[in-house]
């Protein structure tokens, strides 16, 4: 299973460092959302602070969305897909390696992301949240692309691919997106009282960032067991 | 010898559509057989069903030795299909890809280049993406994916499809040595004059049936 | 039961459920509107309890029999596409009944609280539970054989059965971590004439739930049959095609 794993992550990075496409289509979109809320909540910073970390997570769903789709178009568009399928590789291997690609992709997306939403909406990190940021961060993105991964699989063989695919993501993992949220308030002091003293202190936000990581396991559990059904069917 | 395929009145669904039904059809180990039809008469659904891919619902299907009915995931490992599409990936280079595809059957560094190399896409075009190549170029890198896999049995989809005379030769030939080197070949192709001096026996194949299994 | 010889929806079984279910249904309609009192501190918003309650219940209920008999399905030793069938009638009928227990919660909401909605763990859990199930149906509706649609929808269902709790758990912990205990209304205590017409507003739902699930069910029998007789005769014309 890791020799699978590791000969489709490979590829699959592999596929990302000569197309480029995440790095310079899923990023810039992702930062554009970012933009985007700012319109959205008029540049006001006593609304655009407090609601940085979900804002942060949501630019991370609908790239997440963009990534896997584009993932599972390269396997459908000259039918490699059914290739793999024909290889008999081990189904939990093609999902661990998929996912550990997604991963990387995702983390690397982020870190741009979170640079970008200091500055834009001028938020620090405080040097005491930062353990709390990567432990979350980390958690939840692998709870996001087990089940990208699995979902991915599952609509890559449909004709309504685009649409189906966050519908299906979206509500198995609202509670990644409650938890990470609440983390990154906590590691970022962004939620302030009316005196300007932080509400959230990082320490509430460890919990949480328990919870995220058995959440995370759990959807990986359930990958590795789905994975290979699906992909027989799609 | 055991015969490498033995399909007795096997009748294969698509979804709810019948592709086959009732094909029956032996092939002997080391053979070139071609599969020759009109279009929808279950050409491709045959080399998918040899392939394990496609569910035989009736009637008896053996590919080495594999009781398809029962576990046809069993047979995937040991043939190699070139379908229509190529199962290539655009953004990867032609080495890489049949790197990739060769590592999924184990296939040494060693073996990789001589696939490459049997095909003619040692030179230049070996460090190219796959999306820059024309649909002959690619049907030899698809070609090359398989033959890097050294497997037991080839089903061929329209191997000859998209290339020139010099590409159609050079196929001709990899296909021969397979066979010569013990592997089973079956394939599908509307290029009667260059299939038909390729092959050791046509088998004609209408509406799902095999109707003229000629020797 | 062979699906060939369902001729119709209706069976003498599934008539005398019907019946049961119209007196249930009235009888829930005079004890939920006339016989049972007002209650003390909600007045007679409580009647709306009367309807949210046991539809919250067959919701939770209906995807909890999808889940099960998608699990069925899965399991080599009870495989069958009757399961399939079942979970497919059962979360249809389910996303009604989620609909029907949001609206009803959402009217209660208003005139108790003042608010169509708020952040709780149930509110929140149901409205997310509607949403993947409409995701599990519109998977339900794309071409692909029996087989590959049941899986498909089989992992997807139990998936998204099991989320429930996870998002419930988030939730909660969620909207009680910084308010501090709302303090509510003075609890409602139900007794006498209201729980009666709890428990007959409960069986005249659970009525209508297996009245729609026997329909349901046999029509997606006939549709079953439909498609293997279709099957069959198609393979029958191609036979014919390759012989002549």
């Amino acid at each position: 299973m890791l020799r699978t794993a590791r000969l489709i992550a490979a590829k699959d990075l592999r596929l990302e460092l000569n197309s480029r496409v995440t790095a310079f289509q899923v990023l810039p979109f992702a930062v554009l959302l970012v933009v985007l809320f700012a319109f959205a909540f008029d540049a006001d910073a006593k609304v655009l602070i407090p609601a940085a970390p979900g804002l942060f997570w949501i630019a991370v769903l609908l790239s997440l969305f963009l990534a896997v789709g584009r993932m599972f178009m390269t396997e459908t568009a000259d039918g490699a897909l059914d290739a793999l399928r024909l290889s008999s590789l081990d189904p939990a291997g093609i999902f661990l390696g998929k996912a550990v690609a997604l991963l990387l992709e995702l983390l690397l997306l982020e870190v741009v992301l979170l640079a970008g939403v200091l500055v834009l909406y001028d938020v620090s990190v405080p040097a005491s949240g930062v353990v709390l940021l990567v432990t979350t961060a980390f958690a939840t993105s692998v709870g996001l692309v087990a089940t990208g991964t699995l979902y991915g699989v599952l609509s890559a063989g449909t004709t309504v691919r685009e649409t189906l695919l966050p519908l299906l993501i979206g509500p198995v993992v609202a509670p990644l997106l409650i938890g990470a949220s609440r983390a990154f308030e906590a590691a970022l002091g962004t939620r302030r009282g009316l005196d300007g003293s932080v509400v959230v202190k990082v320490s509430e936000g460890w919990p949480w960032a328990g919870l995220l990581t058995v959440f995370a396991l759990v959807y990986v559990a359930a990958g590795l067991l789905a994975f290979g059904a699906l992909l027989e069917d799609a | 010898m055991e015969p490498v395929v033995h399909f007795s009145e096997a009748v294969a669904v698509h979804g709810r559509f019948p592709v086959l039904t009732g094909a029956s059809l032996t092939v002997n180990p080391c053979e070139i057989v071609l599969l020759r039809g009109p279009n929808g008469a279950g050409k491709t659904s045959l080399l998918r069903a040899c392939a394990g891919l496609l569910p035989v619902v009736q009637g008896i299907a053996n590919v080495l030795g594999v009781d398809l009915t029962q576990d046809r995931k069993a047979v995937r490992a040991r043939v190699g299909l070139l379908s229509h599409a190529n199962g290539l990936y655009d953004d990867l280079t032609v080495t890489e890809n049949v790197r990739f595809w060769g590592q999924t059957a184990g296939a040494s560094d060693a073996e990789v280049k001589a696939a490459l190399a049997e095909l003619g896409l040692s030179g230049r075009l070996a460090t190219v993406k796959v999306v820059k190549l024309s649909a002959g170029q690619r049907r030899r890198t698809a070609l090359a994916t398989v033959l890097a896999r050294r497997p037991e049995l080839w089903l061929l989809d329209e191997p000859h499809a998209g290339l020139d005379g010099d590409g159609r030769d050079l196929i001709d030939d990899v296909l021969r040595r397979a066979a010569a080197a013990g592997a089973t070949i079956l394939f599908a192709s509307h290029e009667l004059d260059r299939a038909e001096p390729l092959a050791t026996r046509v088998v004609r194949i209408d509406a799902g049936r095999v109707v003229q299994p000629t020797c | 039961m062979n699906e060939s010889n369902v001729l119709h929806t209706g069976t003498r079984g599934s008539r005398i459920i019907g019946i049961l279910a119209l007196i249930g249904l009235a009888w829930m309609v005079v004890f939920g509107l006339l016989i049972s009192p007002p209650d003390e501190v909600q007045g007679d918003n409580v009647r709306y309890l009367y309807l949210h309650v046991p539809a919250a219940f067959l919701t939770f209920t209906a995807f909890g029999i999808t889940a099960v008999s998608s699990i069925l399905y899965l399991w080599k030793r009870t495989r069958s596409l009757t399961w399939d069938r079942i979970a497919g009638c059962s979360a249809e009928i389910g996303v009604v009944l989620t609909a029907v227990t949001l609206a009803t919660g959402m009217l209660w909401g208003k005139l108790s609280w003042g608010v169509y909605w708020r952040w709780d763990a149930l509110l929140t859990s149901t409205a997310l539970l509607l949403v993947m199930f409409i995701g599990y149906l519109a998977l339900r509706g794309l071409e692909a054989s029996p087989e590959v649609r049941a899986r498909r929808c089989a992992i997807v269902g139990i998936i998204a059965f099991l989320d429930v709790p996870l998002i419930h758990f988030s939730v909660n912990w969620w909207r009680t971590l910084h308010q501090p205990a709302s303090i509510g209304p003075r609890k409602t205590t139900f007794d006498g004439p209201m729980l009666l017409s709890f428990f007959v507003s409960l069986v005249a739902f659970v009525l209508v739930y297996i009245w729609l699930m026997m329909h349901r069910n046999r029509l997606a029998m006939m549709e079953q049959a439909m498609d293997d007789h279709g099957l069959q005769m198609a393979i029958a014309e191609r036979h014919a095609e390759a012989i002549a």
